[in-house]
């Protein structure tokens, strides 16, 4: 194994984050210290990875296409099809159409809606409020929460709260209960603390009140780690299925994941009078089971490449940094 | 200063917290109360002011050999150990893996790509794989008509253990790299310089510099599974018991939700999961102590 830095100090230049300003030699052995792989290595890496990679991506593929493909199609191959001949909409006209399907996901917007923006407000207020070192009572309001990280009340005790509260059968059920993330306070928490003390001391020197630091200062500051927390507040509240198993038995107040595993999973029969339609002939269950399940993935799909920026930069400096 | 003047001086911060602590002193510690009903005869319509008092009753089952609780248990501690084993290692090599990679672009396109199933709701990738394992599923349609034997996977109780693990692989080792990885971006790159200038190999210095670098955040996600251990995929399984039955799917959080929500058997639910919690809680607290008396970190130090 050759031992030899043929770039010289050049990687050391480059600095630990930065591994795109490697020199480009013909001969690299060694970058940063750390041995080139060989051909052999190369070739299983680059075999294991596109394996890897298609496992993933060829299911929504195959979701994908079979929600477009015609029932013709769709009937001949037996239910999945991974290359359509001809393009159908008419999966997603019925599912569309007014139906159970379509009022799921009414309630999932909006339950994602108001979920997420009550908890940005409710982690935002209490990430600062934690943050001000120093004030009445906030040592112990931190303990409680960093406890509460540590156990779970459990399925019953949660169950009577939210009983006890009056929420069953509400859509507040599926927003209060879990409107607080502990884990993200704590993120958001060590996102203030880092802020310069100088800019909060000048601004209370200037008679600004604790809701104006927060909000003229502590906010816009922080926007990167708000974009990340409120992303995933919001596809928690997407993909919420436990409190909606729990908390809804009035189907008629079911998110879009309850009627997912009811027709889906559990392959109930969509009828026209479940979508709200009175058409003679129904595309085949299986084009309609996979425009649900496209039109319950395309929101993730929609929102990842922004998270997919944020998460690495704003979630693990905030919660590395401590 | 007197605490009240410190009250009044921070009244502003202690009211923008107000709203944010009520809910978690709400859903996590009064909701802890709720357990009192493990030794009632809890009875919803009579709510926990008037429902009897039994005092131990409830827990008997955890010792009366009830074939349904231990099945629970059983497959509770099997999924773990299976966990363990298949699950947890998967993201740790492939974070090795993805760490090798000499093009940050390619590793950037793979890293987006397999990151993404963990931000799919269970449901989904329950659906997902129906539709490719299924009788009517991608694979056997396809052995199907080559004239081969369809293989039974979906609702086969003998392949089930092996369909939850390939499951939680599909879905979040791509995910869990995310952690490993940053921790193997902050290892001292003298390190490695130093190694290879003498004349270490690639296999030496995985093995001397890489690996012992992840030692800290490889114990404390074994001491945060540990503490998880009675706490095995409630959404994975309740999705799939109605295929497959109780006999291999029912684990300990299934059965506080078949018996007590369900069943209407509140208390003897509320026993189990009261004890689950008691012992999941004990779990965490030994096993960061045993992290501490082997000179690592830990979750959390007193």
């Amino acid at each position: 194994m050759s031992t030899t830095t043929t770039a010289g100090p050049a990687p050391t230049t480059a600095g630990p984050t930065m591994n795109d300003d490697r020199p480009r030699g013909r001969m690299r052995p060694v970058i940063d210290g750390v041995a080139m792989p060989g051909p052999m290595e190369r070739t299983v890496k680059g075999i294991v990875l596109t394996i890897a990679c298609a496992l993933v991506i060829l299911p929504f593929v195959g979701i994908i296409s079979t929600s477009l493909a015609t029932p013709e199609q769709v009937t001949e191959a037996g239910g999945f099809v991974l290359l359509p001949t001809g393009i159908d909409l008419s999966a997603y006209r019925m599912i569309f159409a007014g139906g159970v399907v379509t009022q799921a996901l009414w309630i999932s917007i909006l339950v994602t809606g108001i979920g997420t923006t009550l908890s940005l407000a409710l982690t935002t207020t209490l990430g600062w409020a934690l943050s001000r070192k120093g004030a009445f009572g906030v040592r112990a309001m931190l303990l409680v929460v960093l406890i509460s990280l540590l156990f779970n009340p459990g399925i019953i005790p949660s169950y009577l709260v939210v009983q006890r509260l009056g929420l069953l059968d509400t859509l507040w059920a599926l927003i209060i209960p879990t409107s607080v993330s502990a884990f993200n306070v704590v993120v958001v928490r060590a996102f203030f603390v880092q802020l310069p003390n100088e800019v909060i001391d000048a601004a209370r020197i200037d008679g600004a009140t604790e809701w104006q630091l927060f909000w003229r200062i502590g906010l816009p500051l922080s926007k990167p780690v708000l974009a990340v927390v409120g992303l995933f507040y919001g596809v928690g509240y997407w993909n919420a299925f436990f409190n909606a198993l729990l908390y809804m038995s009035d189907a008629s107040k079911w998110p879009l994941q309850l009627v997912l595993r009811t027709y889906v999973v559990d392959g109930a029969q969509l009828g026209s009078q479940d979508l709200g339609i009175d058409a003679a002939s129904l595309p085949p269950q299986t084009s309609l089971q996979m425009a649900i399940l496209v039109v319950s993935i395309v929101p993730v799909l929609l929102v990842y490449p922004f998270l997919q920026r944020h998460f690495a930069k704003g979630m693990l400096t905030g919660a590395v940094k401590g | 200063m007197p605490w009240w003047r410190r009250l009044a001086r921070d009244r502003a911060v202690l009211l923008l917290a107000l709203p944010g602590m009520a809910v978690i002193v709400v859903f996590q510690y009064l909701a802890l109360g709720g357990n009192v009903i493990a030794f009632q005869d809890y009875q919803p319509y009579l709510g926990i002011e008037r429902s009897l008092w039994v005092g131990f009753e409830n827990f008997q089952i955890l010792f009366s050999g009830d074939p349904e609780f231990l099945a629970a248990l059983r497959n509770t501690l099997v999924i773990t150990l299976l966990q363990t084993v298949f699950v947890f290692p998967a993201p740790i090599v492939l974070a090795l893996l993805l760490h090798s990679l000499v093009s940050n672009r390619v590793r950037q396109w793979v890293q987006s790509i397999l990151y993404l199933p963990h931000f799919l709701s269970w449901v989904i990738v329950v659906a997902v794989f129906q539709q490719i394992l299924g009788g009517a599923g991608l694979i056997n349609n396809f052995l199907r008509s080559h004239g081969w034997q369809p293989i039974d996977i979906i609702g086969n109780s003998d392949a089930f253990y092996a369909l939850i693990t390939s499951q939680v692989i599909w879905k979040d080792t791509g995910w869990a790299t995310i952690l490993f990885l940053a921790v193997l971006a902050g290892i001292d790159k003298s390190l490695y310089e130093a190694s290879a200038v003498d004349g270490a190999s690639r296999w030496r210095q995985t093995w001397h510099i890489t690996l012992p670098g992840m030692r800290p955040i490889i114990i404390m996600l074994l001491i945060l599974k540990l503490g998880d251990s009675l706490s095995v995929g409630f959404e994975q399984l309740i999705l799939q018991q109605q295929a497959v039955g109780l006999g291999v799917s029912d684990v300990l959080d299934t059965y506080v939700y078949n018996q007590g929500v369900l069943g209407g058997f509140w208390g003897v639910a509320a026993a189990v999961g009261l004890v689950k919690g008691a012992i999941g809680l004990v779990l965490v607290l030994v096993a960061n102590k045993t992290a501490h008396a082997f000179g690592e970190e830990g979750v959390y130090r007193a």
